[in-house]
């Protein structure tokens, strides 16, 4: 799915990141963790497209993101959901609209009108917030309709950055399920968090690996976590 | 070709939902309303006078060139004499499809606006006029003067060249400032629109980002501001036409004498020219607005 091979990222003043090889198989489950700054995002930025490598490779459902054009990149983030720590919607509609803007940007919007999306909302716990503006939205709420957004296009890859980072530990324990259960129907899971009880919660229900970064590189963490 | 008429009728049409993803902008909406209307209404007036000042040079040149004059300059007695000689030679020269003797009563008339009503014409060593009219081969004026000198010695003849150049000339400096006025028009709404179309994509970096991230293409993103943008300069640039061709068919009629300002009014099939003003201003605006946003989405992850 996600392939990163001997990558290095630098921001200009040395390099964050550095000889970093990973490979995100199909129906994974991953945690990335590590100190803040360590290059958490930069390396989840690296995973979609969002930042190009500085050295090595970095292969996108097989294909080198360096010969990929925009519209290359567009057609790669329909196909894997990104949640935010800092999730940004559209203000000016509400929350089902945002929801449904991945299936409205590619030209799909008509499949939104059966019943997916009172399926995903409710999933999500949103039914009765469908109609709200994102600004009248809880740090929760505006998690979890990140996430419905990220996995309305059924996508291979879900990719969530601090999904819990603002919310209470009852909240990022419901998102953390639906992340699970995500992972249970087939989609490979990265989660991005500084959190270890969240991982330790996590490990309870499924398989997963922790990847920590540490010296600019990525270990696999010990079965201690 | 079938792509692109797909995409003309889209933009036309318009993608219902494409439209909402771009908040609405209420005050900077209506500024470039505004301003292009405003640069139509002056197109209308520089594609105006451009026209004006081609058909005036045209008609300048057309005219007074197929004429010339013939003053018969001799005291009284020997004047009917002068002018008889004077036509016989202009019939046999060559060039020359008619030539007429103006009548007492013909002088009179053009004299008139100078002179007034009353004056006794024949009292007064007035020189007789021969209108000569050429035909399409032209004549050789300096044979014709010539061959007068020799033979009707007060005969002058007169071929308009010599003040019909610089009326020409100016006539086509005017329609030439008329075209880089419109030019510049041009210019100043595609300049106009693409400082408007910046400012509103800086002003939705934030939509941008997030349609990125949920994976809209570039020419998604960029067609919800151009359909907004062409449509504005579009319906503002009609108003601004429209407005203007008002003033244009108000403007005091004063066809009775010849003069400039009759002249400015569009004649004919030339008011097409000032329709095609909106559908420019929209061309322009598609333009410029789709070079604003390709270069400013260029620069974004």
């Amino acid at each position: 799915m996600i392939e990163l091979e001997n990558v290095a990222y630098s921001y200009g003043g040395g390099e964050l990141l550095s000889d970093i090889s990973l490979k995100l198989a199909p129906g994974s489950f991953h945690f990335l963790t590590g100190p803040s700054g360590a290059g958490k995002t930069t390396l989840m930025k690296l995973c979609y497209g969002a930042l190009l490598p500085t050295a090595g490779h970095v292969r996108l459902f097989g294909a080198d993101v360096r010969g990929l054009d925009r519209d290359d990149i567009a057609q790669i983030r329909r196909r894997v959901g990104v949640v935010h720590q800092d999730v940004k919607f559209l203000d000016h509609l509400g929350v089902s609209e945002n929801v449904c803007l991945p299936l409205t940007v590619s030209g799909r919007h008509a499949e939104a009108a059966n019943g997916d999306l009172d399926e995903l909302l409710s999933w999500v716990g949103l039914t009765n917030r469908a109609d709200a503006l994102p600004p009248e939205l809880s740090g929760g709420e505006r998690q979890r309709a990140a996430l419905a957004r990220a996995v309305i296009m059924s996508p291979d890859v879900v990719l969530a950055d601090e999904p819990t980072g603002n919310i209470d530990w009852e909240m990022s324990q419901r998102l953390l399920r639906l992340l699970i259960e995500l992972n249970k129907m087939g989609k490979t899971v990265l989660i991005a968090t500084h959190d270890l009880s969240l991982i330790r919660a996590t490990k309870a229900h499924v398989q997963a690996r922790v990847l920590r970064i540490a010296n600019r590189r990525v270990q696999l963490a010990g079965a201690d976590l | 070709m079938i792509a692109n008429m797909k995409y003309l009728r889209g933009l036309i049409a318009g993608d219902r939902q494409a439209d909402r993803v771009v908040p609405p902008s209420g005050f900077t909406a209506q500024l470039t309303l505004f301003a292009a209307a405003a640069m139509a209404f002056l197109a209308v007036f520089a594609l105006a006078l451009s026209l004006a000042a081609g058909r005036l040079a045209d008609r300048w040149g057309d005219e007074l060139a197929r004429s010339a004059t013939l003053r018969i300059v001799a005291p009284l007695d020997q004047r009917q004499a002068q002018t008889d000689a004077a036509l016989r030679i202009l019939e046999t020269t060559k060039g020359v499809a008619s030539a007429r003797a103006l009548t007492d009563a013909d002088q009179q008339a053009l004299l008139e606006p100078w002179f007034g009503p009353d004056l006794a014409l024949d009292t007064l060593p007035v020189p007789r006029l021969i209108e000569v009219i050429e035909n399409d081969e032209g004549m050789d004026a300096a044979g014709l003067r010539l061959r007068l000198a020799a033979e009707v010695p007060g005969a002058v003849l007169d071929d308009h060249s010599r003040w019909r150049k610089p009326l020409i000339d100016a006539a086509g400096r005017l329609r030439m400032l008329g075209w880089i006025s419109t030019l510049l028009i041009a210019a100043a709404v595609a300049a106009m629109i693409t400082l408007a179309a910046q400012a509103a994509l800086a002003a939705n970096a934030q939509v941008i980002a997030v349609l990125r991230l949920v994976g809209a293409t570039d020419d998604y993103i960029a067609q919800a501001f151009i359909r907004r943008f062409t449509l504005r300069a579009l319906s503002g640039a009609a108003v601004g036409t429209g407005v203007g061709l008002i003033a244009m068919v108000l403007m005091p009629d004063a066809s009775d004498a010849p003069g400039f300002l009759t002249e400015l009014a569009y004649q004919g099939v030339h008011w097409i020219f000032p329709l095609l003003i909106p559908v420019l201003a929209g061309a322009v605006a598609f333009a410029a607005t789709g070079t604003a946003a390709r270069r400013t989405l260029r620069e974004l992850a």
